[in-house]
C-alpha cells in the first residue's frame, strides 16, 4: 500500500488492529464461553456418575434426567403451567400493587409515613413463616399461593418505583412549577418517565422473586392432586425416591426463571434503548 | 404576550417588573437577600453579577415565584401569567426520554395544547436557535452546546415577557460559550426580549448586558449598578476593543468593591 496511490487506503495502525481483534474475540467469547462451560459441566456430571457407578436414586446422569423429562412430560408440563400461571399472576399483581402504592406514597408523605413500615415488615418476614397462617385463613388454595408469591415479589417494585418517582431532576421540577403544572401532569409527564428505569430494575428482581414465592408457597401448602405445580411434583418425587424426576422438575423451574429474566431484560431494552444511559453503548 | 417591536434606548423603556424592599430569610435566621430593589424595564438585558452566596439565584427564584419574599413586593406590570416567563438553568435540564421537539413542547403541553397544535411555534423556536433539523433527536445525541440551545428554545417558545437565565453557559467550554453569547444577542435583537442573566463572569456580563447589577454576599444584597453604554450589535470585535476592556475594568472594580464591603477580603 504505497502512499502515492490516488486513493489512499485507510490507515490502520497496530494499536487499532489489536483493539479490533480484542473486540472480535470478546464478541465471540460472550456466546461461546458460557455454552462451553455449561456443556463441560454436564459432561463432567455424566462422567462422575458413570465412573463412580452412582445409582440413579442418588444422582441420575444428565441423559436419564432428559429422558425422564420427556417421559413425564404430560405430568410435568401441566405442573409447569400451574407454576407459571401463579408466578405470572403474582408478578402482575406485584406490578399493579407496587406501582400503585409507590404512586400513592409520592402523592402523600403522610400516607408513606403511615404505610411504609407495613411494607417493610411484610418484606423482612420470611414468606415460609407467614405462609402457614395464610393457608389457614385463605380457603382458596390458588388465592393463598398467589398471596404468598405477591408478598415476596411486590417489595422490590414498590421500593424501586418509589425511589424513581422521587428522583426527578430538581430543575425540571421547578420548571414544571413555573409553568403551572398540575400534580397529575407532573406525575404523568415527569415522575413516571423518570421512574421507568428504576421500575424495570425492580421488575427484573421481582420476576425471579415471584417464581421463588410461588415455589416456596407450594412447598408450604403441600397439598397435591390435580392442579398442583412443580414444587409439589418435586416433593412427591422425593418421597418416592424418583430423583430423575426431581431433577427434571428442577430444570423446568430454572428454565422458567431464565425466561422471565430474559423477558424482563428485553422489555427493559425495548423501552429504554432510545434514551437511557444504561442502554447506550459507548465508543472505546 | 406579544413582544415589543423595538428595543428603546435606556431611559425610555417601559417598566416591566418591580422589586421593592425584598427580603428573603431562610430557616428563620439566614438572611439570603436583604432589601433588594430592582426595576426591570422592557428590553433590558440585566446581568446579576456577584460571588457565590450573594443571593443571585435567590433573586431569580423570587422573580419566578418559586419562592415568596419574606417581606417586600415583586410586582409585574399588568400582572403575571404563565407563559410570561421563560427560564434557562445552568444545566440544559431536558427530559432525556423526550425528543427535542417534545422538550420544547413542554410549556404548551402543560397548558393542554397538543403537539400538532403548536407545531409552528415549536419550529419557530428551534429555528431561532438553529436546531430545526434536530427536532426528532434525543438529547443524548446532542452536544452540550446544542442541548443548551434546546433549553433556550423551550424558554422562548411561549414568547415570554421575561427570560431568566441562571448561569446558563457556565458549564460550557470557552469557544462554545462565546458562540452562544453571540447568538443570544442575535436572538435578543430579533425578539426584543427582556433578559435577566445570572453570571459570575465579569467578561460575559459586560459583553451581553446593558445593565450590570453587582451583588455582595453575607447578607446577599445589591451593591452597585454598572451601566454598559456600548451600543449593540456587539460582535467579536467588541471583545477585543479598548472600550470593552475599560468596561470590564469598571465592572471588575465594582465587583471587588462589593466583595470588600464591610472589610471582607476576597480570597480570589
Amino acid at each position: 500500500m504505497s502512499a502515492t496511490d490516488m486513493n489512499i487506503a485507510p490507515v490502520v495502525d497496530e494499536e487499532e488492529l489489536r483493539y479490533a481483534r480484542a473486540q472480535k474475540r470478546e464478541k465471540i467469547g460472550k456466546w461461546v464461553l458460557p455454552v462451553l462451560v455449561i456443556a463441560l459441566a454436564i459432561f463432567l456430571w455424566d462422567r462422575v456418575v458413570v465412573w463412580n457407578e452412582i445409582p440413579h436414586y442418588i444422582l441420575p446422569g444428565p441423559g436419564l434426567v432428559i429422558k425422564t423429562l420427556f417421559q413425564d412430560w404430560g405430568m410435568l408440563s401441566s405442573a409447569l403451567l400451574v407454576t407459571v400461571k401463579i408466578t405470572l399472576a403474582a408478578l402482575a399483581v406485584a406490578v399493579i400493587g407496587g406501582v400503585g402504592l409507590a404512586i400513592l406514597f409520592t402523592q402523600s408523605r403522610y400516607f408513606e409515613m403511615s404505610f411504609y413500615p407495613f411494607a417493610v415488615i411484610l418484606q423482612v418476614t420470611p414468606v415460609v413463616s407467614i405462609a402457614p397462617l395464610i393457608f389457614i385463613y385463605v380457603d382458596n388454595r390458588l388465592a393463598g399461593l398467589l398471596l404468598c408469591a405477591w408478598i415476596v415479589a411486590f417489595f422490590p417494585i414498590l421500593s424501586n418505583t418509589t425511589l424513581g418517582l422521587n428522583s426527578t431532576d430538581h430543575n425540571l421540577r421547578d420548571l414544571y412549577k413555573i409553568y403551572g403544572a398540575t400534580r397529575r401532569q407532573r406525575l404523568r409527564y415527569l415522575q413516571l418517565p423518570t421512574a421507568l428505569p428504576y421500575f424495570l430494575g425492580g421488575l427484573r428482581i421481582a420476576g425471579g422473586l415471584s417464581l421463588i414465592g410461588a415455589v416456596v408457597a407450594e412447598y408450604v401448602a403441600g397439598t397435591g392432586g390435580i392442579g398442583s405445580g412443580l414444587a409439589f411434583r418435586i416433593l412427591e418425587a422425593g418421597y418416592r425416591l424418583n430423583i430423575p424426576r426431581m431433577f427434571a422438575a428442577l430444570i423446568l423451574i430454572a428454565a422458567t426463571g431464565v425466561v422471565i429474566f430474559t423477558a424482563a431484560s428485553l422489555l427493559s431494552h425495548l423501552l429504554l434503548h432510545k434514551w437511557h444511559e444504561s442502554a447506550i453503548k459507548r465508543e472505546n | 404576550m406579544t413582544l415589543p417591536t423595538s428595543i428603546l434606548p435606556m431611559g425610555q423603556r417601559e417598566k416591566l417588573l418591580d422589586m421593592s424592599n425584598v427580603d428573603k430569610v431562610f430557616n428563620g435566621n439566614v438572611l439570603a437577600l436583604k432589601d433588594m430593589n430592582l426595576t426591570v424595564n422592557q428590553g433590558d438585558f440585566i446581568s446579576l453579577l456577584g460571588p457565590s452566596g450573594c443571593g443571585k439565584s435567590t433573586a431569580l427564584r423570587l422573580i419566578s415565584a418559586l419562592m415568596r419574599p419574606t417581606s417586600g413586593q415583586i410586582t409585574w406590570e399588568g400582572g403575571m401569567n404563565s407563559g410570561d416567563l421563560g427560564v434557562v438553568f445552568q444545566e440544559p435540564t431536558l427530559m432525556p426520554w423526550a425528543t427535542v421537539e417534545q422538550n420544547v413542547w413542554l410549556p404548551f403541553r402543560l397548558r393542554g395544547k397538543s403537539l400538532r397544535a403548536v407545531q409552528d411555534e415549536i419550529m419557530w423556536a428551534l429555528n431561532m436557535v438553529g436546531l430545526e433539523k434536530f427536532q426528532r433527536s434525543y438529547p443524548r445525541e446532542l452536544s452540550g452546546g446544542m442541548k443548551m440551545r434546546v433549553s433556550i428554545a423551550r424558554a422562548l417558545v411561549t414568547e415570554p415577557r421575561l427570560i431568566l437565565m441562571d448561569e446558563p453557559f457556565a458549564a460550557l467550554d470557552e469557544i462554545t460559550r462565546h458562540k452562544l453569547n453571540n447568538d443570544l444577542l442575535e436572538l435578543r435583537k430579533k425578539l426584543k426580549c427582556t433578559v435577566i442573566f445570572v453570571t459570575h463572569s465579569v467578561f460575559e456580563s459586560v459583553f451581553l448586558s446593558d445593565r450590570i447589577v453587582v451583588m455582595a454576599a453575607r447578607p446577599g444584597r445589591v451593591s452597585s449598578e454598572v451601566t454598559v453604554d456600548a451600543p449593540y450589535p456587539r460582535t467579536d470585535e467588541f471583545r477585543t476593543s479598548a472600550e470593552y476592556a475599560e468596561l470590564c475594568r469598571k465592572a471588575s472594580d465594582a465587583l471587588h468593591g462589593a466583595m470588600n464591603e464591610h472589610g471582607e477580603r476576597a480570597s480570589a
